[in-house]
């Protein structure tokens, strides 16, 4: 059974370290881009975020003013058991993200859309979001926070068969002009893009292809492993850099991951991580051990299941 | 090409701001005052009267809601500070302008030319935008202290009136000068050349949306 307090107390060092610490993958993957960045201005600006990552860690202040959107995943092995319950757990998840609030302290972001009430703690309704995934083994709660930022960089198109690989690249490409031209993604970027699902699921995929995955990783799929590749090389390719001055970086790593969809569609999303690639994970075990790390590991072989029953056996034969 | 740095105040002089040129990077000294939709419309709308002297305070208007907090004693934490996209508010910002007087505008990813020209050049007015986005943490070290934060019961947190100190504060990079020209639109026409080459062998989607432009050398905004 894992306290409760244990959740809050975590899910508040959890908002601190993601509004304050670059992620590490991310961090390397902006030094190399730094390093090959030859635009005058984009070097620039490259140059001040990487000391902006070090101020921030220096001051223990928010990286970015505007300090995202707080949301939660809650991964739980089966045998997990949370004291009081999920509603107790949610509880938790929400005193934390208002307590960070103030701490931290972070913008408070999150207002009623219409009449624009803001509780000055980014609680409100729907807010946090918290989303949930299992694993067949284990007595563990990971807690995930992501706190994404920007109005701009994500787009959705509704793509047929008949639109084929050509049609993904074009939507990718019209997602990374559109929003890169004075850098309104906010670029070089942790492009994530969902491919099928429907629309509400596509865009959850996009969502999670570029929160939940770390710079370097690869869809276990090998082809679209592939495609991955190819369309970082892409987005690099277009001339663009940071704040849509003339360089080459846009893309540090570029992220797919797919769920069926229609037979007729071929659904598609684009989402952009920023600059301030804010994530923070933290691992906690039934004996009350703490682990925290900044890898989600979210799309785990039973995450991208095909087969009706889990089978794992079949899948480590693989 | 090598970039130069300049060191500017918040009440800047006519000869400064004439000086400055594109892709110029500035630090800014003196009060500076945020001030977007919530405060546009409380001023502008609803005609309240502006709780400052402007332009003799400050004639920067910084397109921004800080990580801050305000503690119980009624003292500041300044955390993080950045800017939000400004295109957004030029609903408002020719009225704002010839209100207050301002010649900073400070915010994200700049406007148009067509709103230098019309508006910014007459008024004297040039645009610096952030850096990155954002150099949070560079920006809050260059808050000296929050001298106040005005309407604040009115508008919370993110949209009230706060008054920083600016001590050095930067980077910020000019991307609007006094010929009405345009940083933004300048790089873009540089990156335009390339676009159709990576565009080759691309497929347009065969369904087409209402209000979409396909012509990828315009902008969104």
């Amino acid at each position: 059974m894992i306290p409760i307090n244990l959740i809050q107390s975590t899910a508040e060092t959890l908002m601190d370290k993601a509004a304050i610490e670059i992620p590490q993958d991310y961090l390397d993957g902006l030094q190399e881009a730094s390093r090959t960045e030859d635009g005058d201005l984009s070097s620039f600006v490259l140059k001040a975020m990487l000391e902006n990552y070090e101020a921030a860690k220096e001051d223990r202040r928010a990286m970015c003013g505007d300090t995202g959107v707080p949301r939660w995943f809650v991964k739980m092995g089966n045998e997990a058991r949370v004291e009081g319950g999920m509603i107790a757990l949610e509880a938790a998840l929400r005193r934390a993200t208002a307590s960070a609030t103030n701490g931290v302290p972070l913008r408070p972001n999150r207002v009623h859309p219409l009449w624009r009430t803001d509780h000055n703690n980014n609680v409100g309704i729907g807010a946090p979001e918290i989303e949930y995934g299992f694993e067949p083994e284990g007595e563990w709660v990971d807690l995930i926070t992501v706190h994404k930022g920007g109005l701009f960089g994500s787009d959705y198109r509704m793509l047929f068969p008949s639109d084929g690989v050509q049609g993904i690249k074009r939507f990718y490409l019209d997602s990374l002009l559109a929003f890169g031209k004075r850098g309104l993604a906010c670029q070089p970027a942790i492009i994530g893009i969902g491919l099928g699902g429907s629309k509400d699921i596509c865009m959850n995929l996009g969502k999670r292809a570029s929160t939940l995955r770390i710079v370097g990783s690869q869809n276990s799929d090998p082809e679209i492993a592939k495609m991955e590749a190819e369309f970082k090389e892409l987005g690099n390719s277009i001339g663009m850099g940071a704040m849509g001055f003339v360089g080459k970086n846009m893309v540090i790593d570029c992220n797919i991951e797919v769920g069926y969809c229609h037979t007729g569609g071929m659904p598609m999303s684009v989402h952009a991580f920023c600059l301030s690639s804010r994530r923070a994970v933290a691992r906690i075990h039934a004996d009350g051990r703490v682990e925290h790390r900044t890898d989600p590991d979210w799309f785990t072989p039973y995450q991208r299941r095909e087969t009706i029953d889990w089978e794992p056996v079949r899948e480590a034969a693989e | 090409m090598s970039i130069r740095e300049v060191r500017l105040s918040t009440t800047p002089s006519q000869e400064a701001i004439n000086d400055l040129r594109l892709g110029d990077i500035v630090y800014l000294d003196g009060l500076m005052y945020t001030a977007r939709e919530g405060v546009y419309m409380r001023a502008l709308e609803d005609k309240a009267n502006i709780p400052m002297e402007l332009p003799s305070q400050s004639a920067a208007n910084f397109h921004c809601s800080p990580a801050a907090r305000i503690n119980e004693d009624g003292t500041f934490d300044m955390g993080a500070v950045t800017a939000t996209a400004s295109f957004r508010f030029a609903k408002w910002l020719p009225e704002w302008m010839a209100k207050t007087g301002a010649k900073l505008i400070v915010g994200k990813g700049g406007m148009t030319s067509k709103d230098y020209k019309e508006y910014f050049v007459p008024n004297c007015a040039i645009y610096l935008s952030t850096v990155g986005y954002g150099t949070g943490a560079l920006l809050g070290r260059g808050v000296e202290s929050v001298e106040a934060v005005h309407w604040n019961e009115e508008l919370g947190i993110a949209q009230a009136m706060w008054v920083l100190k600016c001590n050095k504060m930067g980077p910020f990079i000019v991307a609007s000068d006094m010929n009405g020209d345009c940083l933004f639109e300048r790089e873009n026409a540089k990156i335009a050349e390339n676009v159709a080459r990576v565009y080759e062998g691309t497929k347009p989607a065969t369904l087409k949306r209402y209000g979409e432009s396909d012509d990828r050398t315009d902008e969104v905004i």
